[in-house]
């Protein structure tokens, strides 16, 4: 089958690629793309793995087509950090252990910057119920919620 | 010997060194990794649970363009069932190379049959499909009941048990004592049968690997496992190649918990690459995960106690019937084993049974059958507790094992933690709060204590100065939960430099020597034996160089704070010469600094914990909630507290999913129904409360800096734990788990039932 030509932007950049019109937008970013930031865990929307936005909304990109992509704006993982300057997510997670092995760090730390852009001052069961679609089997989520609360704390001060 | 006085690092939450790649998507993990002119492998599985395999025809399959190589059981070494065990650590290959083809007979669904490489995955899936297996269908069991009946279908004819053919493929027992004198003793008696279900692991990354065969057989293995040694020692088995020609690199790894101790892609895309000439990915897809990976045992156990009026107990007996899955060996030595030793029992059975059926052969998960044994002993207990009408912590106080006691899997205790965390659960804001009030709904909270073996055995490491004078250590452990961490706090604390100069590396099998897995609470135990050691092999040098250039003897030259000092104004008077210092003089002083050691590691010990749950039930909905937990353990030393209470509260998470919802469901045709993380469901975050952890130091006199494992003791005691605070909230015991929300309605209706009848 031919493939599909799909002009995007993957954080902030402009792209274009080729994709198979079945293509997942995780396969594409997996595979032509070479960003590897997002995993997959389980391909149906249930683990939260491979979560990115897309207009900054909050999606499972393999739930999502490649070909949706087109026009849109995608940012994952790799689009987080500024430069050599960590989001505060991503230092805090450091900072408080908030991972062991790191395979649901991505798409935790995606989800967990949607969720502050919406709302600066989430409680913690906002957090956990936004956080709900992203499995971590490894920390029990303490750590992890511990992290987003006060990184919302700091940024909400600054 | 390098005394360390003040700690700076040991003991820090301190940022690891493998955090930042983390945090940014760039570590690489096995599904991550791509090469040129790579191919893409995938598995035909058996759609069957029990089926005789009469022929395979792959011909279809070939034929498709794109296919570039199909394997077959032909292609994978036969270990012979007649010639007896061959051992891999606690893996017999009889089994490993029929588990990972299958060959004469498919023993669950899921049952890889054969394998395809192609170009791209689809066509290795369509090619999957034009294979032609011709099998004759015979019946299964899928449950302990079943495969134990004197009729039942027998997956493997040599096994014999008491002389017939069998489904038990083994029994061990612990003795001590007299039961039936201990018994006689007893003022109270109980009782009680208990079943479990199979458990997943749960890792959220699916197994993966690629794999490079060049025409000579070199071999390179990217792979997500608990071991790259195993893997190259299984897949060098598995396809005869051998373990000097195969390189096994470690991928960063997304969880395992012990599903990852074995090979179940590797030999097979090792086998594709080589008949095809190319390297080839295979990625699991969460489906084949659940179908044909672990998981770890279901279980019937049966417990009875005795104790006398004052609170002692006098004797007990356990019988704990495990699935083994398609072959055998399930964790009965855990299950035997571990769940009795938290106390001083005079009189004492604990017998376990392998029992084989048609699913998917079980893995190690965290602290093998001892969550399985504890959950049946601690519930028992419990009740054992309440008709003395003793508190259950204190009645576990007052039979803990402690210094000096024996336990009946042979070791007698050295000092132990034990009684310290019961002390302070106790002491604990957590027991000491009132239950409080649950606004409609019942409130109840239970204790529940766990013991697990901890591991010591090989480990390997390589500490090198680099030519600036920084730190480079390499170990041979896959880091699953942060023990780089914890290696650079020990590393950097030793040489008394910052920890920002230490990198740690996992080494691939052909530049580091052998390490086992990382498992059995081992890792951070046995690695910083050897790169402690490693360390004052350096700091030796160090020594005798700056010795050297002072022209003084190096016993006159003492290490502290990263330099080298003259140990008293006699010695002489010099400046302190830096590591870095040393470091860019060492090629005039003797060439490059580094050094290595391998070691068994011995002194592991076991490991204890008590937990404090608290749980709130809806009685319309059947549904409990966690809603305080606090885990105590003995950690010997917390060397990086952020990593260690990690350990914790996972295993808490893990203990509650198995609690209250976790379980295999099959179909009637005896296939998994629930292969998915949607109803397979594990906790998520908002199913859980924050999880607090008490950590107990009481060093462990065998190590260098104290450490005990910590990876496996979490979970041994949550079931037990939650299923104690449902009964405290209801007045009604669970026998089974998981106490899913159907099932707590069940029990809670049972009364009504009654009523009616
Ligand atoms: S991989 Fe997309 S949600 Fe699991
Ligand atoms: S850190 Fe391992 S799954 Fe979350």
């Amino acid at each position: 089958m031919a493939k599909v030509h799909v002009t995007t932007t993957i954080n902030g950049e402009p792209m274009e690629f080729l994709c198979e019109p079945s293509d997942t937008m995780l396969d594409a970013l997996r595979g032509s793309l070479n960003l590897t930031g997002s995993k997959e865990g389980c391909a149906s929307g249930d683990c939260g793995a491979c979560s990115i936005t897309l207009d900054d909304q909050l999606v499972c990109s393999c739930l999502m087509l490649a070909v949706e992509s087109e026009g849109h704006e995608i940012r994952t993982i790799e689009g987080m950090a500024n430069g050599d300057k960590l989001h505060p997510l991503q230092q805090k997670f450091l900072e408080m252990a908030a991972l062991q092995c790191g395979i649901c760090t991505s798409g935790m730390l995606v989800a967990s910057d949607a969720l502050l852009k919406r709302n600066p001052n989430p409680s913690e069961e906002e957090v956990r119920f936004w956080l709900a679609g992203n499995l971590c089997r490894c920390t029990g989520y303490d750590k992890i919620v511990r992290a987003v609360m006060d990184t919302a704390a700091e940024m909400r001060a600054q | 010997m390098n005394v360390v006085t003040n700690n700076k690092w040991i003991g820090q939450r301190t940022i690891r060194p493998d955090g930042m790649d983390k945090v940014t998507g760039r570590a690489q993990f096995a599904a991550d990794t791509t090469m040129p002119g790579m191919i893409w492998g995938k598995v035909l599985r058996s759609p069957h649970p029990h089926a005789r395999i009469k022929s395979i025809d792959t011909s279809k399959a070939e034929k498709l363009p794109g296919v570039k190589a199909v394997v077959t059981s032909k292609d994978i070494f036969d270990f012979t069932i007649e010639k007896g065990a061959v051992m891999l650590g606690i893996q017999d290959m009889r089994w490993m190379c029929r588990n990972v083809m299958a060959r004469d007979k498919a023993l669950f669904p899921g049952h890889p049959i054969a394998a395809v490489a192609a170009t791209t995955e689809a066509i290795a899936e369509e090619a999957c499909k034009l294979i032609e297996v011709d099998y004759e269908v015979l019946p299964w069991s899928i449950e302990i009941e079943d495969a134990i009946k004197p009729d039942a279908p027998i997956l493997h004819e040599f096994n014999k048990f008491e002389g017939k053919p069998s489904n038990i493929a083994g029994r061990l027992e612990h003795k001590k004592g007299d039961i039936e004198e201990g018994f006689k003793k007893a003022d109270v008696v109980i009782e009680r049968t208990f079943t479990t279900r199979p458990v997943h692991q749960g890792y959220i990354e699916p197994h993966a690997c690629l794999i490079s065969v060049a025409p000579d057989n070199k071999t390179t293995i990217w792979s997500s496992s608990q071991g790259q040694f195993m893997v190259r020692a299984m897949t060098s088995m598995l396809t005869g190649i051998p373990q000097s020609d195969i390189r096994a690199i470690p991928a960063e790894i997304g969880g395992g918990f012990g599903g990852k101790t074995i090979v179940y892609l590797e030999p097979l895309a090792t086998m594709l690459a080589k008949k095809s000439g190319r390297p080839v990915k295979m990625v699991m897809t969460r489906e084949e995960v659940m179908r044909a990976t672990g998981p770890t045992s279901g279980s019937k156990s049966t417990v009875k106690i005795g104790a006398t009026k004052d609170g002692k107990i006098v004797a007990a007996h356990g019988t704990f019937y495990l699935q083994a899955g398609a072959f055998p060996g399930s964790p009965i030595r855990g299950a035997a084993g571990c769940s009795f030793t938290p106390y001083d029992i005079p009189n004492l059975l604990s017998e376990g049974y392998d029992v084989v059926s048609n699913r998917s052969k079980v893995a190690a998960y965290r602290a093998p059958g001892a969550p399985i044994g504890a959950y049946a002993v601690e519930c028992v207990l419990d009740e054992v507790a309440e008709a003395l009408k003793m508190d259950p912590l204190d009645f576990r106080l007052k039979n803990a094992a402690k210094e000096g006691t024996k336990a009946a899997h042979g070791p007698v205790f050295p000092r132990i933690g034990y009684i310290e965390t019961i002390e302070a659960a106790k002491n604990s804001d957590h027991y000491q709060a009132p239950l409080g009030d649950g606004h409609g709904k019942l409130r109840g909270r239970g204790v529940a204590s766990g013991f697990w073996f901890n591991a010591g055995g090989e480990s390997s490491a390589q500490v090198n100065i680099t030519e600036d004078g920084n730190v480079v250590v390499t170990t041979g452990h896959p880091d699953i939960g942060g023990s780089r961490a914890g290696i650079a706090n020990i590393c950097a604390e030793l040489l008394g430099i910052d920890y920002s100069r230490v990198s740690v590396i996992i080494g691939d099998t052909q530049t580091i020597g052998f390490s086992n897995l990382t498992g059995g609470s081992r890792v951070l135990f046995a690695s910083s034996m050897v790169v402690t050691q490693s360390t004052e092999k350096i700091i030796q040098t160090l020594r005798e160089r700056a010795a050297k250039i002072w022209e003084i003897d190096p016993e006159a030259v003492k290490w502290e704070q990263g330099a080298a000092h003259p140990v008293s104004p006699n010695a002489g008077q010099f400046e302190p010469l830096t590591l870095k210092e040393l470091a860019e003089k060492a090629p005039a002083m003797g060439g490059p600094i580094g050094a290595g050691v391998q070691l068994n590691t011995v002194g592991a010990d076991g490991g204890f914990g008590t937990h404090v749950c608290d749980v709130e039930i809806d009685v319309d909905l059947g549904i409990v909630r966690v809603t305080r937990y606090t885990a105590v353990q003995d950690v010997g030393r917390a060397i990086h507290p952020g990593y260690v209470e990690g350990q914790l509260q996972g295993g808490v998470a893990q203990g509650i999913g198995w609690a209250l919802n976790e379980e295999y469901i099959y179909t009637k045709e005896g296939k998994v129904d629930n292969p998915g993380f949607l109803d397979y469901r594990m906790p998520v975050c908002s199913d859980l409360p924050m999880l607090d952890c008490i950590m107990v130091e009481i060093p462990n006199p065998k190590h260098p800096q104290g450490v005990k494992g910590v990876g496996e003791v979490p979970l041994v005691p949550v079931m037990a734990a939650v299923a104690n605070a449902i009964y405290n909230a209801l007045g009604k015991r669970f026998y089974a788990l998981p106490m899913s929300p159907p099932k707590v309605l069940e029990v809670l209706d049972a009364p009504t039932q009654q009523a009616a009848e």
